[in-house]
């Protein structure tokens, strides 16, 4: 077994799009420290990007605000914070639906929060109409395929 | 970016060489939609084969062409899917709309 292990990071930067890669890049060189693999960095890389262009398209519309991300590793789960001092969200439930979108007329599919939701096991949503938005998001790296791998030589240099 | 445009086939190709997120959607529409409506294809291809990274971003640009690409008669194709980009094609249903090919070799 690996010892509890715990870190953090913070993260604050203006809410403007070219900073959507560096804020998904730089979470993900964080995360690394846990050893995900291919995918799940991916998957982390991803809910990342969706939850920063939330806060820039529709936490501060057309304004420019601070878009804050907190990090935290605990033992093998990272939990990622991103929130923004935006316009809020009025029905969270309906928020979380799959294909509603307030802005249809920018393209946009609705499926950001159902991605997150799929791609992290776990994902809060708290908002308040003129205040903001504050996304949580956990996931658990698996420890399982490297333990067993370990195993696997364990038991080949005593047989 | 790269557009080719295969006059015989009137097959139109636009490979996109970066991530596609919010930031880079915009540009990548605004072209796309260029190349289009001056060549009236009958077929577009989109080729993702070097496009490591996708949002739902990229979903509503995907869907956006298929519907002005649709209404000008034309038929739109994905290739060069990643696993990545793939899942979340998948996971809206775009995948069932807009066919995704294998890339010939
Ligand atoms: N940070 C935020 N501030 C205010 N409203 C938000 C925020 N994040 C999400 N919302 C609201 O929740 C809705 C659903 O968000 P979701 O990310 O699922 O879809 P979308 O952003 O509209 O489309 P897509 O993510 O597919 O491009 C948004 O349309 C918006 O009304
Ligand atoms: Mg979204």
């Amino acid at each position: 077994m690996k010892d509890l292990y715990e870190n953090e990071m913070k993260l604050e930067f203006l809410s403007k799009s070219n900073n959507e890669a560096f804020a998904r890049i730089t979470v993900a060189a964080f995360a690394a420290q846990l050893d995900p693999t291919i995918e799940e960095l991916s998957d982390i890389k991803t809910a990342v990007s969706e939850a920063v262009t939330n806060c820039i398209i529709h936490g501060y519309e057309d304004s420019e605000g601070i878009i804050k991300i907190i990090t935290k590793i605990y033992h093998n789960t990272i939990i990622i914070e991103i929130s923004d001092t935006g316009k809020g969200i009025e029905n969270i439930d309906k928020a979380r639906e799959p294909l509603y979108t307030s802005k249809p007329n920018l393209e946009r599919s609705g499926m950001g929060f159902t991605i997150m939701e799929s791609f992290m096991d776990e994902v809060n949503i708290e908002s308040i109409v003129g205040l903001g938005t504050k996304v949580t998001m956990k996931k658990k790296i698996k420890l399982l395929k490297k333990e067993s791998e370990e195993e696997l030589k364990n038991n080949l240099l005593f047989t | 970016m790269n557009i080719e445009y295969d006059n015989k086939d009137k097959l139109l190709t636009i490979k996109i060489n970066e991530e596609i997120d919010h930031h880079a959607v915009e540009k990548i529409r605004r072209r796309a939609d260029y190349e289009i409506q001056r060549y009236m294809p009958k077929r577009v291809v989109f080729d993702f084969n070097n496009v490591s990274f996708m949002d739902s971003s990229g979903i509503g640009m995907v869907v956006g062409r298929y519907k002005l690409i649709s209404m000008l008669g034309g038929e739109l194709s994905m290739i060069n899917v990643k696993e990545n980009l793939y899942k979340i094609l998948k996971m809206s249903g775009v995948s069932n709309i807009i066919p995704i090919k294998e890339a010939k070799i």
